[in-house]
């Protein structure tokens, strides 16, 4: 069955149709200009550093701080995402109840709504005083100005990485399986967590690691609710901010590159994962 | 190509299935009430006071002195730029974003070509860098410390504290919004009709207007619509290279900001409201465009 498909994809044929040079040329032109060469002069400044200097930079106990705050509580955040969202997806696809089409839309509103108007409507919204931090309080639990509400800040934003990655899986999953095994004599816990659980999990992977990506970059929604406190709240993209204003550009610039690199590998993680989830699903 | 192998085997595996439904009965596939009961309330509390209470929040703490403090909030003259300022980057990054997906979008689809997996990689990049990362880039690229800087200051031209910074950190940001929502409905579409169009003679800008333009109208707007909010919504990025001039490089987050961090929450939260009706707005126009879209991919 696959015997003959390479011979199909790899025979080209001459394309009548025109315009592949120059927008070949345009689009590889454009993409460098505004992200290739730029990314690569961010580069080229860390080599006015020296190797010493640049791991001086990186090893300060500020900056393992922030790497440590930044990286620790983005995996927290989006493992809550990996299980709460499991079960909205489940729920979304799965059941019917009133309402359901309007919840199903509202998963895309941290999308859309812009970080800087998540981020001040978080902490109004869990300080003492606020709506949720009024009950919150009296039980000693503080959210807004603490590490706590960065990881408040960084579950609002990589939800709907979760439920959009997760959901046209389970959407697209032959209820054959299902049967299938619960014909055999499997009881439900045993057809989820036997025959759902793996056919969703590279997706559910693959949603993780974009939710974590997208948390460990995080700014605006998190400078708000944080109280950025050096060592204690102080989030990696803060740290390169305020290197910045300090004009400490080797600095900034060494700790950009780290972030730059940590996000390549997970950029490449996610590609793996999403070839993984496409040959899975079979699409 | 190994992606596309797959996906042809996996396409007749998918027929084979499809053919044995019909003839198997379907036992039910669902959990006891009380489970199920059980997860939609897990699942509709937590977006509900995740999601939906900031949401209300915003509404209600703009209004929450009035409708007086609200107008004069979004009509005094700082706000009244920086929404002027908003508009105007996000329109012209829309522009390049939309010249850009379209292009990009015509040599990926349409043709065959080495490497096209590792350009749409790049094409994805800007999606995994974070946004203050973005804004550090220009301002070594055009800052007064920067590679260009001298040179552009030199001849006047102000690319950072202005809007071309704010404008380059708005279409690195956005720069995959309209391309990838393009490319992979022009490559299930298949050229046969462009192909069939050239044949009978028309030109390659009569095929592209007249025939591929049609075919992808709606995924076109569709990427315009989330590329414009991410534009106008953009923080990070925008905060780095803007220099924060108020009445001069002040976009609406940046407003929100200011406002915010002098204490004036009505007024903070009143800009705030405008850009959480457009992330409403683009949510209700994203949910239509989206069983269009269905339609479109169905063909």
């Amino acid at each position: 069955m696959t015997a003959f498909a390479p011979g199909r994809i790899l025979k080209r044929e001459k394309s009548v149709i025109p315009g592949f040079g120059i927008t070949f040329g345009l689009t590889v032109t454009w993409l460098g200009l505004i992200v290739l060469i730029p990314l690569a002069g961010l580069f080229i400044k860390t080599f006015e550093l020296s190797l010493d200097e640049f791991l001086a930079i990186l090893t300060s106990s500020r900056v393992l701080n922030a790497l440590k705050i930044s990286f620790g509580i983005s995996f927290l955040a989006a493992v809550t995402n990996a299980v709460l969202g499991s079960i909205v997806v489940w729920v979304l696809v799965r059941y019917d109840f009133p309402g359901r089409r309007i919840f199903d839309a509202i998963v895309d509103i941290p999308f859309a709504l812009p970080t800087a108007v998540a981020g001040i409507a978080l902490t109004t919204l869990y300080a003492e005083n606020g709506w949720i931090g009024q009950f919150l309080a009296p039980l000693g639990i503080k959210v807004s100005y603490t590490p706590l509400g960065i990881y408040v800040a960084l579950v609002f934003i990589g939800l709907p990485f979760i439920v959009r990655t997760v959901q046209p899986v389970l959407e697209d999953l032959d209820g054959e399986l299902e049967e299938a095994a619960s014909s055999l004599g499997a009881a439900r816990w045993q057809v989820i967590f036997k025959v759902i659980v793996p056919a969703v999990l590279p997706a559910l992977l693959t949603g993780f690691a974009l939710a974590f990506a997208r948390a460990v970059g995080e700014y605006g929604s998190v400078i708000f609710i944080a109280g950025n406190l050096p060592n204690v709240s102080e989030i990696l993209p803060l740290l390169i901010v305020i290197r910045l204003e300090e004009f400490r550009y080797a600095d900034a610039t060494a700790i950009a590159v780290i972030m730059l690199l940590i996000s390549f590998v997970l950029l490449f993680a996610i590609n793996q994962l999403q070839r993984w989830t496409d040959t899975r699903v079979g699409r | 190509m190994g992606h596309v192998m797959t996906s042809v085997s996996a396409t007749i595996l998918e027929a084979e299935f499809a053919a044995q439904a019909s003839v198997i009965p379907r036992p039910v596939r669902t959990e006891p009430a009380p489970v199920r009961w059980a997860l939609i309330t897990i699942a509709l509390s937590f977006l509900s006071l995740f999601i939906v209470l900031p949401l209300i929040s915003v509404f209600q703490q703009a209004f929450s002195r009035g409708w007086e403090v609200y107008v004069a909030a979004l009509v005094e003259p700082d706000a009244w730029h920086a929404i002027q300022l908003t508009l105007t980057a996000s329109a012209i990054s829309l522009v390049l974003n939309v010249a850009f997906g379209l292009v990009a979008a015509w040599s990926i689809a349409k043709f065959e070509f080495r490497g096209k997996g590792f350009l749409l990689t790049l094409i994805d990049l800007p999606f995994s860098v974070s946004p203050v990362v973005v804004g550090l880039v220009f301002v070594l690229l055009f800052g007064a410390q920067g590679f260009f800087g001298y040179w552009f200051i030199d001849n006047g031209y102000k690319i950072i504290f202005a809007l071309p910074g704010i404008v380059l950190a708005t279409v690195f940001v956005t720069f995959p919004f309209v391309a990838r929502e393009l490319i992979p409905l022009m490559q299930e579409q298949g050229t046969a009709e462009e192909e069939a169009a050239i044949t009978l003679g028309a030109s390659g800008w009569q095929t592209f207007l007249k025939v591929t333009l049609p075919n992808i109208k709606w995924a076109l707007l569709y990427g315009v619509l989330l590329c414009n909010a991410r534009a106008m919504g953009e923080f990070g990025a925008v905060s780095v290279v803007s220099g924060h001039i108020r009445g001069e490089t002040n976009t609406m987050p940046l407003h929100v900001e200011i406002l915010y961090n002098e204490y004036q929450f009505a007024a903070a939260f009143a800009v705030a409201s405008l850009l959480a009706l457009l992330a409403l707005v683009t949510l209700i126009l994203k949910s239509i465009l989206e069983y269009r879209l269905a339609e479109d991919h169905k063909r």
